[in-house]
This record gives structure tokens, C-alpha cells and sequence, in this order.
């Protein structure tokens, strides 16, 4: 299962440690983020005790409102939950009580100077991004027109030379050779450049080069969803390749379909104009406009025509 | 399909010449080979996949492979590790 070292969320957000943990393999493991009035109030029927904890203002001023004696056999019943961690939002001070109890149960303790609802939302939508399923592939992901295009093969197909030829025609590179996919939602993957080897590049022969010094920053993008996937094989004179376009191709990466076109090689065809072409034909077709069908259609009512003539 | 886990003991980890080394071997085979270190497995035959990983001194890397020629794949590659990235690779180009 995903986890997210605390460490993580530390510097994420910048939170500032008033106790850390000497367990160095703390993790959190959902998006889901709870506000323990609930439980300070004594109710620990259910209690998410594996999410994040955030004390706001409410929590903070319930709790300095008890008696002390309740108040430290409550958070001493509270901390005994494996939570993985407690942050104190909006800057506040943290009350000596609670960082003794937390000590106790040896739970870490930090503080955001973030708004309660703020740091809320802003954890979960970083929780979820980092928490989300992930694979690393082989291929070649560009921006052709807005459309992310996957370029998947073998090695020594000619990925990374296409991929130079599209970007030389003023596209963007987001990775060469692994790409990081990462499934947001139920039906989007976003990919993107494992950090080590961003905006860098191996050509067979040249060896590596940095495509954001060689052609600007204007050539690459960090990220990018993925929309259309061409497979690049070598040209098989045994195999029959669409001519059409009628009939769809999907390929299935973590769940999500994705459009697949199979892409014969050969020597001297100039793939990324073909690449190119795919991108375009890909907006047409979302934007409802479906070229094969279009001419079958034209087809279709000529034969039609001359039956009644 | 073959798996086995190897210690990387060379000082500077899979950096640009031991993974261009690694990466030499294993594309002299037809088998599918992947190397993964913690939850990222990456095709052994790419470059900039071997070196993303950012293997250090003494990190643990898994090989797994799958194909015809398997099993000498997975020897040249034990061979390879084994020998701290001190073998030289075969010039002629067979594959």
C-alpha cells in the first residue's frame, strides 16, 4: 500500500516540529483528514485514527476549556490510537499538556501557520496526489498540439528520435524512456518525468542531451495528462494495418482506456508528421468531427443514390 | 521468469557509466528485463530508466527477467554486478 512519510508532509508544507517521533517509519496512508473535537469530547465509538489529525481553534479553545485532570485522560486516550501525526493549525500555541501527552505515546506533534479549512484542503489535495496509484512505463510522453501523446516501443524503435523531431517542430517534451503515471481520477493518468532525468534526453549515437538548454524552456512541460497512446513496432509485411480509422484500439494503463494507434515503422517514414497527424485527428474527433466515418458516411448515400436512380 | 535481488556495491551506485555499462549488457539479450529498486521498476534496456532510479553504494535492486534467453541474461548481469561493473562489455555488436 501507498504511504507518505511524515517527513514529507513536513516539508511540504513547512510545518514547524514541536515533537517529532523517534519511529522513523510513520506514514499516512489516506487523503482523509480528521478534526478531533469529537474525541476530545470523550466519543470514540469510531474514530478515524488513521488519518491525520488538525487541531483548529475550536478544538484548541474546547480543549483549554476542560478541567485539566479530564482533559489529559482524553488526549492521553486519544494519542493511545496509532495516529500519524497531529498538526496545530493557524499558528497557535500549543498547550504544554498536549505535547506531554503526545510525548507519551511518542506521537509527533507540528504546526502549520495556515487557517484550519485552508491546510485542510490544501493536505488533502496533496495527500491524494501522493497517495495516488502509480507506474513507471517505458515510452515517450510529448505534447503535440495539447493532446499528450504517449510513445510506447521497443528499444531502438526511434522513440526518442520522433520525440526530438516533434520537439524541433515546436512541441514539448515532458519525459524520454520512463515516465511516471500517476492516475488522478477515475479516468485521467498524468504522466511525468521521473525528477532525476527531467528535460533530459538519450540519443543513440549523441548520447544525453538536455532539451531544455538546447532548445528553451518553451520545449518541455513538467507534466501532462495522457490522451492518445501510439505504439511504434517495426513494419511487419505479414501484418494488416488499419487503413480506416473506423474501429477504435484501446489500451488499458492502471484501469484507465486510453486510444491506441499502432504505428508501423520503416525506414525513411517521417513518423513525427504522422504523430503529428494522429494528435490532429485526435482533436477532430473530440471535438465530434470523425474523418472515416465522415467519408463512409459520403459513401454510404452515394451507393444509396444510385440504387434509387 | 527469472528474479533475483543484487546488492550494488560500486562507490558510485548506477550513476551515467556503471548504468550505461548495465544497460549495454542487458540490451544484448532479447528477454524483457526490468530492474526495480523499492516500488519503481523500470526497463533495464533504457538508459535514463536505469539512471532515474538513482541507485546508491549498497541499495538493494531487484532484476527480473523474462524471456528466451533468460537465464544467460540473468548470469551476465550477476557476472557484471558481481565484478563491481569492472567487466568490459563484448564489442561485437550480435544481439
Amino acid at each position: 500500500m501507498n504511504s507518505v512519510p511524515i517527513e514529507d508532509i513536513v516539508k511540504a508544507f513547512d510545518l514547524e516540529v514541536i515533537y517529532m517521533s523517534d519511529n522513523p517509519k510513520i506514514g499516512i496512508t489516506t487523503s482523509d483528514i480528521n478534526r478531533p473535537g469529537l474525541q476530545f469530547a470523550g466519543f470514540f465509538d469510531y474514530f478515524a485514527s488513521e488519518r491525520v489529525q488538525v487541531v483548529g481553534k475550536t478544538e484548541m479553545t474546547y480543549l483549554n476549556g476542560l478541567d485539566p485532570q479530564t482533559r489529559f485522560e482524553r488526549l492521553c486516550q486519544f494519542f493511545k490510537y496509532d495516529i500519524p501525526c497531529l498538526i496545530v493549525s493557524r499558528g497557535m500555541e500549543v498547550p504544554d499538556y498536549l505535547v506531554e501527552a503526545a510525548k507519551k505515546y511518542d506521537r509527533p506533534v507540528f504546526r502549520s501557520q495556515l487557517v484550519t479549512t485552508n491546510l485542510v484542503s490544501k493536505l488533502t489535495s496533496y495527500l491524494s496526489s501522493a497517495l495516488a496509484p502509480r507506474i513507471t512505463r517505458h515510452g515517450v510522453l510529448v505534447d503535440v498540439y495539447g493532446v499528450g501523446v504517449f510513445l510506447m516501443g521497443e528499444s531502438g524503435i526511434g522513440k526518442s528520435e520522433t520525440a526530438l523531431e516533434l520537439i524541433k517542430r515546436g512541441h514539448r517534451l515532458v519525459a524520454d524512456d520512463a515516465v511516471e503515471i500517476k492516475k488522478v481520477a477515475d479516468n485521467r493518468l498524468i504522466g511525468e518525468a521521473p525528477e532525476l532525468i527531467r528535460h533530459f534526453m538519450e540519443i543513440r549515437g549523441i548520447g544525453i542531451i538536455d532539451i531544455k538548454a538546447m532548445y528553451g524552456v518553451g520545449a518541455v512541460i513538467n507534466n501532462k495528462p495522457l490522451d492518445l497512446v501510439i505504439q511504434m513496432e517495426l513494419w511487419d509485411d505479414n501484418k494488416e494495418y488499419d487503413r480506416l480509422g473506423l474501429d477504435e484500439e484501446y489500451i488499458e494503463i492502471l484501469g484507465v482506456k486510453l486510444p491506441k494507434i499502432v504505428l508501423p515503422v520503416r525506414p525513411g517514414r517521417n513518423l513525427a508528421i504522422i504523430v503529428e497527424v494522429a494528435a490532429r485527428n485526435f482533436r477532430l474527433k473530440n471535438m465530434g468531427y470523425h474523418a472515416a466515418r465522415e467519408l463512409d458516411n459520403r459513401l454510404n448515400a452515394l451507393i444509396q443514390m444510385n440504387r434509387e436512380g | 521468469m527469472l528474479e533475483a535481488k543484487f546488492t550494488i556495491e560500486h562507490q558510485a551506485g548506477l550513476q551515467a557509466r556503471p548504468a550505461a555499462l548495465f544497460v549495454q549488457v542487458a540490451s544484448r539479450f532479447v528477454s524483457r528485463i526490468w530492474i526495480a529498486k523499492g516500488l519503481k521498476k523500470v526497463n533495464a534496456k533504457s538508459i535514463m530508466g536505469v539512471m532515474s532510479l538513482g541507485v546508491r553504494q549498497g541499495d538493494e535492486v531487484t532484476i527480473i527477467i523474462e524471456g528466451e534467453d533468460e537465464s544467460k541474461a540473468m548470469s551476465a548481469i550477476q557476472r557484471l554486478i558481481a565484478s563491481n561493473f569492472s567487466e568490459v562489455p563484448h564489442n561485437n555488436a550480435s544481439s
